[in-house]
């Protein structure tokens, strides 16, 4: 019995089936935790921007190569390489809008510098980028909403007038004067964060956040009404019924705008619908 | 080496200090000379190379990029510009000519750290001798290479201690430096030379790239060795150096022939004999003497 076992024993064999056991075991570790953590490190945090051109999330951790060279030849030095530690994928670039925003070079030279394309070189004009979107995080905070003459971020956006425009609006607190409400436009915002850097409050009211996380969307098949009806040029379901009012004799009621009107009222002696007399009004012809 | 002596003292005995020395000096040199280069950009704003080792750019016209890090970059499906297969095909043709790992040895910023802790190793004689297989980085490089495909992504850039290092030195460490303590403390106490000659999946890969590289390490002179193994306790990868010193009985050629071989010159240096010389891959004179004996054992039954 002894004999036989140590026939088949062969410790060559022995050891290559061990040292690739524990290969295959180790590497599988490695595998694991390297998987999981890739996976949490493409949850990039909500204030982390991406420089201009960047590719989805999701495409630049496989494209970009963390050479910094974007790092390098950004003038304003804004960029920066995430360190081990830091909750950014290890050695991508990123900046923080509130502490230094893009400045929106017209010849973009962190882009011209990627030698990978994760900074995508489709992209030759600057207005054209879209870091992130601005929003007014906090309407509360933000003094244009009380009625304060403010209007650093439209002041500052390098898209003047067009990323960020102000509405106004009736000023209930005062009754008489104007609020200048921001409000930011994602068909031009690039994200450059200018307007977060400038917030004059203690910790900004409009901030910079990935668009994902910004923006709505209508459920597809949801139709607003007056803008079909204006593409076809007429009604799509029935007619609109005319408006009727149950008024006294001689009022007629424009509901686009001029209100109550008076007709003129030949044949009655009265010259107000309403005789000062009740009984009149409850004996005339028609009832209430 | 006699019994309490560190290796290399018979050789700076017979060759003086600088001559038991030189190709390490020489390696320092270059290593911390390539880490000046892309630091006094940051440093004095005189912009010689920037970058870092995953891809340069050397006076706005050389661009030198990391052939394992384009890979993974095809691998996680996304096809880079042109720049970077054209600094890469510059860095293929470099590494084809002065062999792949001269990478390891001459250029990689963390070579400095596992030498001091090899160094460390044999001044206090220290033993930790956990049993690694060489053949883990190639299950590593295979792991790096699988990852791109699994996940889309640079998985492996998350803590590659190789690129971590030297861009942790140029764009800012964070914690960083806690991996390459884990890797110091790794290669000093649980095993020899466990982090360049066992785990790195770059290393293998520059080895890979080596396997036939021009320039090479030779025993040409294996006839004067005295078997004082000094050049055995210095190797970083030991096994490449025994076909070629004690291989003449076997027919063997005095050329380390082997991918593996990082190029650092340290056997040359240690030796008192003045055994090996650097020379090219074609000066690989195979023994006349053996040539019978052994076609004799092949046609015996």
């Amino acid at each position: 019995m002894g004999g036989k076992v140590n026939k088949v024993f062969d410790p060559a064999r022995r050891r290559f089936l061990t040292e690739g056991f524990r290969s295959v075991a180790g590497v599988a570790l490695v595998a694991g935790v390297l998987g999981a953590w890739q996976r949490q490190a493409k949850a990039l945090p909500a204030t982390a921007i991406r420089p201009p051109g960047a590719l989805d999330e999701e495409d630049f951790q496989g494209a970009c190569i963390r050479c910094g060279l974007c790092v390098r030849d950004c003038p304003y030095d804004i960029l920066k390489l995430a360190e081990f530690g830091e909750p950014v994928a290890l050695g991508t670039p990123w900046f923080h809008a509130r502490t230094g925003p893009c400045e929106m070079c017209e010849d973009i030279p962190c882009v011209v510098a990627c030698p990978t394309g994760a900074l995508d070189h489709a992209l030759t004009d600057i207005t054209k980028a879209r870091m992130g979107l601005a929003l007014i995080t906090d309407q509360e905070a933000c003094i244009a909403f009380q009625g304060l003459r403010c209007e650093v971020c439209f002041n500052v956006c390098p898209v003047r007038g067009k990323a960020i425009t102000l509405e106004l609006h009736h000023n209930k607190r005062s009754g008489k004067h104007a609020l200048f409400i921001p409000v930011v436009h994602s068909s031009d915002c690039t994200g450059c964060g200018k307007c977060e850097e400038a917030c004059i409050l203690d910790e900004a009211a409009i901030k910079v956040l990935p668009i994902h996380l910004v923006k709505g969307m209508l459920g597809r098949h949801y139709r607003l009404g007056w803008k079909e009806k204006e593409k076809a040029g007429h009604s799509l379901v029935t007619p609109d019924t005319p408006h009727q009012y149950n008024l006294p004799e001689g009022l007629k009621y424009d509901y686009e705008g001029k209100g109550l009107i008076r007709e003129q009222q030949p044949s009655g002696p009265q010259d107000t619908p309403f005789s000062s007399n009740p009984l009149d009004t409850l004996n005339r012809k028609g009832g209430l | 080496m006699k019994a309490g002596q560190m290796p290399g003292a018979e050789a700076r005995e017979a060759k003086a200090w600088l001559g038991a020395n030189r190709w390490l000096l020489a390696r320092r040199v270059t290593q911390i000379g390539i880490l000046l280069l892309f630091l006094v950009g940051p440093w004095f704003g005189w912009w010689i190379v920037k970058g870092n080792l995953s891809s340069s750019m050397t006076l706005d016209v050389l661009p030198l990029t990391d052939p394992l890090l384009l890979l993974q970059v095809l691998l996680s499906g996304h096809v880079p510009e042109l720049v970077a297969f054209t600094g890469v095909a510059i860095v293929l043709a470099f590494y084809l000519l002065v062999g792949g790992r001269v990478y390891c040895s001459w250029v990689c910023p963390v070579n400095m750290v596992t030498d001091l802790a090899e160094w460390l190793r044999m001044r206090f004689n220290i033993k930790g001798g956990g049993h690694l297989s060489r053949r883990l980085r190639y299950w590593l490089l295979g792991l790096v290479l699988l990852l791109p495909l699994l996940t889309g992504a640079l998985a492996w850039e998350l803590i590659n201690p190789v690129s971590l290092a030297h861009r942790g030195i140029l764009f800012g460490m964070g914690l960083g430096w806690m991996v390459i303590l884990g890797i110091f403390l790794l290669d000093l106490l649980i095993a020899r030379r466990a982090w360049c000659g066992h785990l790195c999946p770059v290393g293998a890969f520059y080895g890979l790239i080596g396997r036939f590289s021009v320039l090479r390490v030779s025993a040409d002179n294996r006839s004067a060795c005295d078997d004082c193994m000094d050049c055995f306790a210095v190797c970083p990868e030991q096994q490449v150096i025994k076909p070629a010193l004690k291989g003449a009985p076997k027919g063997l050629g005095p050329l380390i022939d082997d991918g593996l071989c990082t190029n650092c010159g340290r056997c040359i240096d240690v030796c008192a004999q003045d055994v090996f010389h650097f020379t090219h891959r074609f000066d690989n004179p195979v023994p006349a003497a053996v040539a019978g004996p052994t076609h004799r054992s092949e046609a015996s039954p």
